[in-house]
């Protein structure tokens, strides 16, 4: 009993106490690590997969999956970039409604049609890669530099990088969602006994639908972001974003069979994985010894290998305890 | 009894597409391309499109293994790049200096596809022995195995010139691609295989009922565990023909994005995603009819990204075809 | 007092198979009713109609006064009828709260008012006396409290009449008793209870009525002091004590010099609540009958002898050696065969042939090489649907285009092919057609016969009487009745089932 609370302890707070040992660890060992600059440039950089992990951790907690996140941002970063001429606002909107388009196809095949979600959202995945390859015919497109749209992903605002603001105002948003609403609650009743839900009259259908719209959403958001920060919008982007979201929510304790998950885990579990790369830049700096940047993956890998190990362990005992 | 005199009797419109569908496709896009493709019906067309299908069949034969059991391999890509670095370390003498160049290429060969293998392996020890889901289990080794590649090269571009080595990518037997007898070979051993052998047999009950597989004493574990390397090992052969054909090795692209090429051809070749039916050759028919509808759209002027599109909607309508089949 | 619910004449097929033939079916107001019978007697399909689960096909409802037309489960709970399933409908990694609160959340300011959802459950759970934090996953409590928090949910939902399948067969006496005092509580508001058991002791502790059903017929309607016990099993059976109705199966007399030694051995086996204290010996040759009522620990008693689940206690002989499989395979490899109850979810593998489902134990015996030789596996199975009389276009149509008996025949030839030394059938007769259970009992005793021992369980009293050498009873996961043929009669078995003790009498009543 003691060791299974234990597991269980471990599985809901060992992101967070890994994120502090890795930071205290960069702090202690690296002069700039907490300076302004690093700090600013690691949330930049990391509020695009940020988002596209928030929009997964929903859909994992229904126990499904949606391997498209990472075309559709690429898309949606296509999509904003050719809108950005218009305004700066225009280019958001178009960018998130490209996301939401996609989500669109995916919470119908799934939720209307009944396909698996991990043929479906794989299908898509390839739709939505063509259709930002048509789009930009086959090359990074440029945003507007007049319009503004430049500012969503290059600014500050109040000191604070605006993509990180937009990453923290959607994970605020999804943690009063997934806590403090109905249909959150709904979310991971789906997720822990779909049939038990249904008999307790909840919209299941609804619901996934919901999860897989969100998902396109937010994963278009991401790709506007993408297209402001770099000043393009990048129709091969976001190869990998799925799984590297997938691992994200995982390290975060969320179980890919559905009904458990936390938002805030869940960008812990982002920050992590993003800050572990941070600090192989500054090892790398301090010339003791060279890592070179693919140890991150391997590394990442290796995290990834560790949670899901506990997790099983974990499923193995509850299930132990069941019989 | 009365069931079977009206299946006997009724054909069931969505079962007999589910059944025959990809053939049809396939013949009706040959038949297509000889009437409006200009140059269809020559021995080039079809070794362009032979040689690129190649590896694909290759991984999806592995990736049909897995499938049958119930289960799905996402690292088959990221193996590709490990077999890709390590082999050129070898024959180049990196690690160790090899005299013999035949004894180097064989060496390289035999190393990098064992490797691969062992790395299946541990896929499988993932999933039978923790039982996790198949999708997170292969997944650590889809993120951690390309940057395994990459470490081992240091990220590096490694280019050669080893004719001896390259045969497997370049060589031709009779006019042949080597590569295409290779891929035939594979397919005729797991065809025979999944046909043939009790071991076949085991593989589909376990994902036909994997519960009335175990009560009927099947090593349930050991198959899994067989199944999941044999997928390492196909990645393994299929990374080395991809760096023979294109005469270096870059472990950021080797193999990139082939984990969904395989799971494409094994679903449209109709086999069953969730397990308990599966066909080798369907599979080498659904990597085939992708193939071809994107060189049909080249070849006619559709651009590369449109095929997407359309691969999607045929992944789509495949597996949406097999599902109303199987509910009828 | 009109009564709080009335069904009558409830018709319902499924497939054409009626499952409910004019059922009829009433609760008063504020009283504890029983609804008793067989697996396959028509129970949860009755509640499964009035919970509108299922749609039924003929008959009337009235609830509280009005017809009543559940259009969901959730409409049949919105008006009222709460039900507690018997596999806890619950969402196990979710706090308690939640799983009490479910669908009719507290919210203040359109958010959800946690402190308030959490005060609610408190203050349910009170009831029962359960102090828990429920704040906590329910997947952190034992079973008995996620069934009473089950309990706690419906009628939370302020039911007028609450549905209880099987409540407390997960359930310690001591939580037995916290739930019968809910019930007695529930019945003082004036609260309607539908309690599905088949343990018979509770019916008498706690319920006001009985209604007992069989092949989807309500049979009977009685106040509970007024029916005993083994009236009641005999009514559920379909059996009358009095006349004997002669040979109702295929089985006939035996002779007993085929019965050799003995070859297998379980004593005091236990696993968990549903096995605690079985023993029982089978010699080559014979037929053991397992008989009990529902819950008894038969099935599981029977995954303990094949190795599926491992016993907590307990030790087994097997030819004389001592005997305990890790697994399924070892125990094939000594020599036995399992035909599950559950022919869908554990026995067949609907994608494959016949040939293939026949052959999946023997193929590695058989194909030393590990390549399978068709011929040789062609020869066998086609001997074995000949023997069998199985029909189907031929081996290689799918199995589960087959019907329920033939594919029971193909399961029994995938374990005859292996010449086994004991076969365990789990309910060998269940879901097949009148023909074919009598050529399944025939095969049977002709298997016997030929030396092969077989662990026979049962719900039909008549196949367990009339087939076997020797009946184990088992009540509540014990042995508590082992009766030779010629004892085996249908109210010596029945008083078993009803109201047999433990091993301690048991054996008291072998000393006589």
């Amino acid at each position: 009993m003691n060791r299974v609370r234990l597991i269980k302890l471990a599985g809901s707070y060992g992101v967070v106490i890994a994120l502090i040992l890795l930071v205290l660890f960069g702090w202690a060992r690296y002069d700039y690590f907490l300076g302004f600059f690093n700090i600013t440039s690691v949330l930049r950089y990391n509020a695009m997969f940020a988002l596209v992990a928030l929009g997964m951790c929903f859909v994992i907690m229904t126990g499904g999956i949606d391997l498209s996140v990472g075309s559709t941002a690429a898309l949606g970063s296509v999509v904003a970039a050719l809108a950005s001429p218009y305004g700066a606002w225009t280019g958001l909107g178009a960018g998130v409604a490209a996301g939401l388009c996609v989500g669109l196809v995916n919470a119908g095949l799934i939720a209307g049609m009944r396909i698996m979600p991990f043929v479906a959202t794989l299908a898509t995945m390839l739709g939505a890669s063509g259709v930002a390859l048509l789009l930009a015919d086959n090359q990074s497109v440029s945003v507007s530099y007049e319009s503004g749209f430049t500012v969503i992903g290059q600014d500050n605002f109040l000191g604070f990088p605006i993509p990180a603001w937009i990453a923290m105002l959607a994970y605020l948003a999804g943690w009063v969602i997934l806590n403090f609403t109905s249909t959150g609650r709904g979310i991971l009743a789906v997720g822990g006994n779909e049939d038990a839900s249904r008999m307790m009259g909840l919209p299941a259908g609804r619901i996934k639908f919901l999860v897989y719209l969100a998902s396109g959403g937010l994963a278009g958001l991401a790709g506007v972001i993408l297209a402001s920060q770099f000043g393009a919008g990048q129709p091969i982007e976001g190869v990998g974003w799925e799984l590297f979201a997938i691992a994200a929510v995982v390290v975060g304790g969320t179980l890919l069979t559905g009904g458990v998950g936390s938002v805030g885990a869940t960008l812990a579990g982002v920050l992590l994985l993003g800050i572990l790369f941070n600090v192989l830049n500054f090892e790398n700096g301090k010339g003791w010894i060279s890592l070179s940047a693919y140890w991150q993956s391997v590394i990442r890998g290796i995290f990834l290998l560790i949670v899901v190990i506990i997790q099983a362990k974990l499923a193995s005992r509850v299930a132990g305890r069941e019989h | 009894m009365s069931n079977s005199t009206r299946s006997a009797n009724m054909v069931d419109p969505f079962d007999f597409l589910a059944r025959y569908g990809t053939l049809i496709a396939l013949a009706l896009l040959i038949i297509f391309n000889i009437a409006f493709t200009r140059n269809f019906a020559t021995m080039q067309t079809l070794n362009v499109n032979l040689t690129q299908v190649c590896t694909i069949v290759i991984v999806a034969v592995g990736m049909t293994l897995v499938i049958g059991t119930g289960g799905i391999d996402l690292s088959v890509g990221s193996l590709m790049a490990i077999s890709g670095a390590l082999a050129p370390m070898i024959f180049l003498g990196k690690i160790v200096p090899i005299d013999n160049i035949y004894l180097a290429v064989a060496v390289a060969m035999l190393a990098s596809i064992l490797v691969a293998g062992l790395f299946g392996l541990f896929n499988g020890w993932l999933v039978a022995h923790y039982r996790i889901q198949p999708i997170v289990a292969t997944l650590v080794l889809f993120i951690a195995g390309r940057g395994i590649a990459q470490v081992m090269t240091n990220g590096n571009l490694q280019t050669f010139r080893v004719p001896e080595f390259q045969f497997i990518g370049l060589g031709r037997v009779f006019g042949i691609p080597f590569q295409v007898i290779l891929m035939a070979a594979i397919v005729l051993v797991a065809y025979y295989v999944l046909k043939r052998t009790v071991f076949g047999r085991q593989i589909i009950a376990i994902g036909g009922n994997e519960r009335a597989a175990e009560l009927s004493g099947v090593a349930v574990s050991k198959v899994k565990l067989i199944v999941y390397a044999v997928s390492g090992l196909c990645a393994g052969v299929a990374g080395l023909i991809v760096i023979a054909i294109n005469s270096s090795s870059d472990a950021n692209l080797v193999g990139l994005g082939m984990e969904l090429d395989a799971i494409a051809a094994v679903a449209v070749g109709g086999t069953f995603l969730s397990g308990g039916k599966a066909t080798i050759i369907g599979t080498l028919l659904g990597a085939m009819t992708i193939q071809l509808v994107r060189y049909t759209l080249l070849a006619n002027g559709v651009p590369d990204a449109a095929a997407l599109v359309v691969k999607a909607a045929i992944i789509v309508l495949a597996v949406w075809i097999q599902q109303q089949g199987r509910q009828a | 007092m009109s009564p709080l619910l009335s069904m009558t004449h409830i018709d319902k097929r499924f497939a054409g198979i009626p499952a409910l033939s004019s059922a009829t079916f009433e609760v008063a107001p504020g009283e504890v009713h029983a609804l008793i019978g067989q697996n396959g007697a028509g129970k949860s399909t009755l509640i499964k109609v009035l919970t509108g689960y299922h749609k039924r096909d003929a008959g009337e409802i009235v609830f509280d006064g009005a017809p009543f037309e559940a259009t969901s489960p959730h409409h049949a709970q919105a008006s009222g009828i709460s039900t507690i399933y018997q596999e806890i409908n619950l969402v196990p990694y979710r706090s308690v709260t939640e799983n009490i609160c479910l669908g009719r959340e507290a919210r203040r300011f359109g958010l959800l008012d946690w402190k308030r959802m959490h005060a609610e459950a408190e203050s349910l759970l009170e009831r029962f006396n359960l102090d828990l934090d429920v704040r906590r996953p329910l997947m952190e409590f034992n079973t008995a409290t996620q069934q009473l928090v089950a309990i706690a949910r419906a009628i939370g939902f302020s039911a007028k009449l609450v549905i209880m399948d099987e409540p407390t067969s997960s359930l310690d006496e001591r939580e037995v008793a916290v739930l019968f005092e809910v019930i007695r509580q529930l019945k003082q508001d004036g609260v309607s209870v539908v309690f599905v058991s088949h343990k018979i002791d509770e019916l008498y502790a706690v319920c006001d009525r009985v209604t007992i059903m069989r092949d989807g017929r309500t049979v009977k309607t009685a106040a509970m002091q007024e029916i005993d016990r083994i009236d009641l099993v005999s009514s559920m059976l379909g059996r009358s004590i009095e006349k004997n109705a002669g040979h109702a199966t295929a089985f006939t007399s035996r002779d007993p010099k085929k019965i050799g030694a003995e070859l297998l051995s379980a004593r005091n086996m236990a696993v968990d609540q549903s096995v605690q204290d079985v023993s029982f010996d089978i010699r080559s040759g014979e037929i053991a009958g397992f008989a009990g009522l529902l819950g008894a620990g038969r099935t599981e008693t029977a995954r303990l002898v094949f190795g599926v689940d491992r016993p907590r206690n307990g030790a087994m002989k097997f030819e004389g050696q001592d005997y305990s499989p890790r697994n399924p395979g070892e125990a094939i490899a000594a020599g036995m065969g399992f035909c599950t109850e559950d022919r869908k979810s554990e026995g067949i593998v609907p994608e494959m042939s016949v040939a293939e489902n026949m052959m999946l134990a023997l193929m590695p015996k058989l194909n030393r090489s590990g390549i399978i030789d068709e011929k040789a596996q062609r020869a066998i199975v086609e001997r074995f649907i000949a023997q069998l009389g199985i029909k189907c276009s031929g081996p290689d149509q799918k199995i589960r285009e087959l019907s329920g008996g033939n594919q029971q025949k193909v399961l029994l030839a995938r374990w005859l092919a292996m010449n086994p030394r004991l076969l365990i059938l789990d309910e060998p007769t269940r879901g097949i057609d009148i023909g074919a259970k009598g050529e399944i009992q025939t095969l049977i005793k002709s298997l016997a016969d030929q030396g092969l021992a077989v662990l026979m369980i049962s719900s039909e009293l008549e196949e367990v009487i009339e087939g076997a050498d020797r009946v184990f009873v088992l009540r509540e996961g014990k042995s508590v009745a082992e009766l030779q043929r010629e004892a085996a009669t249908e109210d010596a078995v029945m008083a078993a089932m009803a109201e047999g003790a433990g091993p301690a009498q048991e054996e008291a009543r072998v000393e006589q």
